[in-house]
């Protein structure tokens, strides 16, 4: 069987191999990816739920048994599977469609570069940043045209609002950026975890704290996130950009948003908090990495990186249940008046730094 | 090689394609998607040259940023399609004569020897890194031209806000960080003063 | 505070550390929710849920038709048609309550001068047809045959405050 199935692969052409390879590889990238949105939506609501003294989804299970509600998201999927994608009447329905692909297509896209591990990157190319940058920055698209497309009033101020944010944040992301990128030296996201290889002490989160904080922040407002969810602002303008969408369409949108949200925070984690590389790297001796089993546990891996991308996650879900929406207005000032010159003088900072050679981070180049 | 042509004309022809449709769809929100879909093609074909920093910047900059701002400003408009049709014709003459001058200039300059001398680069190593050989030349051959640009966008962005600056009167604007800061003392004042007879 | 000490506060982003740890400590404190079917609040005597209308010990229904009730009810929920029966007495020949228009505010019950229409502690009812939320004389008779020890119950510990 097995020697039958090597020969049938052998058999097919190189161009076609490589392509089945790479379409394995993306599988088997967005498959766990959208498992992760789905009971991140649980987690959600559970957490929420925890911070308002309440319980949470804790009914729908699996086979007669509740199990804490762990079957909620599998029954919100499926139920919003089987309803009714309305288009309204005065929509432009090409456009109306086309906006939930363009906004879940950058999202998916952009973890082609995440190194999850040492070796493990699906295109481990040298510009990694800026196609993270550049790709993430299309995802505005969907929520633009999804506004407009829908001919409602509601849908387009959404739009707008959330247009001119995004736009707004992704200036003062992108100069956090450039200042990891001077660190690290390198545009390549996995040399930006090597070069914070050493201890949690190297990693790039106290040289760079300032940038830090503020490209979280800026990636809560570049999802669309609470405080800074004006976008949706369902007290004001009912669901901002999506009030129109129903069905499949609508749970694109939200798969989006949270596959968003995983990407920034593993972005946030490979940055910022070393990856993949473990935080015991440098407090324990040598030999504790050789140990069979627990040696591999505690060594660098793709856990260290699942862990440090489900605290900021958490975070997420905090922000949300602790913070109120921002006045739109103040989110502006936030961006443009506070977020911008602090990472253009921390880059200053950083070049010094750099140019002193300031151990333990910069002494080595 | 053969397949780095097929997608080199199919991204070419799309290219094309999208151009088109900028300038013959009528609706103008459509325009401006089209010519992102154009900016998508074009830095597919610059990647298909191993120029990747300038496909990504391609994206970044035009599709990520100018573009949602063009779109922005696009979708606002509540365009009259049949006034616009009105001057087509008045100025069909200059539009004519713009294309025919461009398109000589573009002749002259594909189908120049200046181009067939120019030998084909062998195709770089697969560890090359364009962004830091773009920085390199940036930063030493052409450090001039690059920072006298730099200095005309600055120019342009203090000539845009202080084109925007001007100090409204009668707004009734909160700024919370003030409201917060306020103190007792900043609003009462307590008087100690003696009790007052009735006359 | 000077305006200096404001300047870092907000620059450190000291309330909003404060605030999440707020959240942060109630993450973990203990959850009041109710697990509804299986688990249920106490309820008080003075609980208003489904009506019903209750008899003597002797088995006479205590309703004399006064129409008090029916005045009284701000929903316009109760309708009454009396005549004079075989013995002599003032009775009903029909009383309706209109479930769909009550409000339960509990009127009815308050005004009645021999405890006839009660409200019990039946709160989990529901109507499959139409007409099935249409308490009929005969069907609130028999609510209170079936509930008369629970009703009496409550009435009884109620008694003290009335």
């Amino acid at each position: 069987m097995i020697e039958w199935l090597v020969e049938l692969w052998n058999a097919v052409p190189l161009g076609v191999q490589t392509v089945i390879v790479i379409l394995l590889q993306i599988i088997a990238i967005v498959l766990p990816l959208m498992l992760c949105v789905a009971y991140l939506t649980y987690a959600e609501r559970k957490v929420i739920g925890a911070m308002q003294i309440r319980m949470g989804p804790n009914r729908v299970g699996f086979f007669g048994h509740r199990l804490w509600g762990l079957g909620q998201p599998i029954a919100d999927a499926v139920k919003l599977m089987f309803k009714e994608i309305v288009i309204p009447s005065g929509a432009n329905k090409g456009l109306f469609l086309l906006a939930p692909v363009l906004s879940i297509g950058p999202a998916l896209a952009a973890w082609a570069v995440i190194p999850f591990d040492a070796h493990l990157v699906l295109a481990d190319i040298n510009a990694g940043l800026l196609y993270v940058l550049a790709v993430t920055s299309i995802g505005v698209y969907g929520v633009i045209i999804a506004g407009w497309a829908s001919n409602s009033k509601y849908a387009l101020l959404g739009a707008m609002r959330s247009g001119a944010q995004i736009v707004s944040y992704e200036i003062a992301m992108g100069f956090a950026l450039v200042g990891v990128l001077m660190a690290g030296g390198s545009l390549n996201l996995g040399e930006i975890v090597r070069a914070q290889e050493g201890s949690i002490l190297h990693w790039f989160w106290l040289p760079l704290l300032p940038l830090f904080v503020i490209y979280f922040v800026s990636a809560v407002a570049e999802t669309n996130r609470a405080p800074f969810d004006v976008a949706e602002g369902e007290s004001e303008i009912v669901a901002g950009f999506h009030v129109e969408y129903s069905g499949m369409a609508f749970a694109v949108f939200f798969l989006a948003e949270y596959a968003n949200m995983i990407l920034v925070s593993a972005l946030t984690a490979l940055m910022f908090l070393g990856g993949w590389l473990s935080p015991l790297q440098g407090v324990l001796p040598q030999s504790a990495f050789d140990v069979p089993v627990l040696g591999a546990l505690l060594d660098g891996g793709i856990h260290w990186l699942i862990i440090k991308t489900a605290f900021f996650l958490y975070l997420f879900l905090w922000f949300r249940a602790t913070f109120p929406r921002y006045r739109y207005d103040q989110i502006m000032r936030l961006g443009w008046k506070i977020f911008i010159p602090i990472t253009i003088v921390w880059l200053l900072v950083v070049g010094v730094m750099i140019l002193a050679g300031l151990p333990p981070w910069f002494d080595g180049a | 090689m053969g397949t780095e042509k097929i997608l080199f004309y199919l991204f070419a022809a799309l290219t094309v394609y999208g151009a088109l449709m900028v300038i013959t769809v009528r609706n103008p929100v459509k325009a401006a998607l089209f010519l992102v879909f154009t900016f998508f093609t074009s830095a597919a074909i610059w990647l298909l040259m191993e120029a990747e920093f300038l496909a990504i910047v391609l994206v970044l900059v035009y599709v990520g940023a100018v573009m949602v701002l063009f779109l922005f400003v696009v979708m606002m408009l509540d365009i009259n399609l049949a006034q616009l049709r009105e001057g087509f014709v008045r100025y069909l003459p200059v539009g004519v004569a713009v294309a025919v001058a461009f398109a000589v200039m573009l002749i002259m300059l594909v189908g120049s020897d200046w181009f067939a001398s120019v030998p084909v680069p062998p195709p770089a190593p697969a560890e090359a890194n364009n962004t830091r050989d773009l920085g390199r030349l940036l930063y030493t051959v052409y450090v001039y031209p690059f920072e006298i640009a730099a200095v005309i966008l600055l120019v342009a962005i203090v000539a845009a806000i202080a084109l925007t600056l001007r100090r409204r009167t009668g707004v009734k604007y909160q700024t919370p960080g003030e409201q917060i800061a306020v103190r007792r003392r900043d609003r009462i004042r307590m008087i100690d003063m003696p009790p007052e007879e009735p006359k | 505070m000077t305006a200096f000490a404001r300047f870092l506060k907000s620059l450190f982003l000291l309330e909003l550390f404060k605030g999440l740890s707020v959240t942060g400590r109630y993450f973990f404190a203990r959850k009041f929710t109710l697990q509804y079917p299986e688990e249920k609040t106490p309820l008080s005597p003075r609980f208003r849920g489904l009506h019903a209308l209750r008899r003597y010990p002797n088995g006479e229904e205590r309703c004399i038709a006064c129409k008090l009730c029916e005045a009284i009810c701000p929903a316009l929920a109760i309708t009454i048609e009396a005549e004079e029966r075989a013995d002599g007495t003032r009775r009903t020949t029909r009383y309706d309550i209109d479930l769909t228009k009550c409000i339960f505010c509990g009127f009815c019950e308050e005004s009645c001068p021999v405890d006839s229409i009660v409200e019990t502690h039946i709160f989990e009812y529901h109507g499959e047809e139409r007409g099935d939320l249409y308490m009929t004389k005969d069907r609130l008779l028999a609510v209170g045959d079936k509930y008369e020890a629970q009703i009496a119950a409550a009435r009884k510990q109620d008694a003290p405050y009335r």
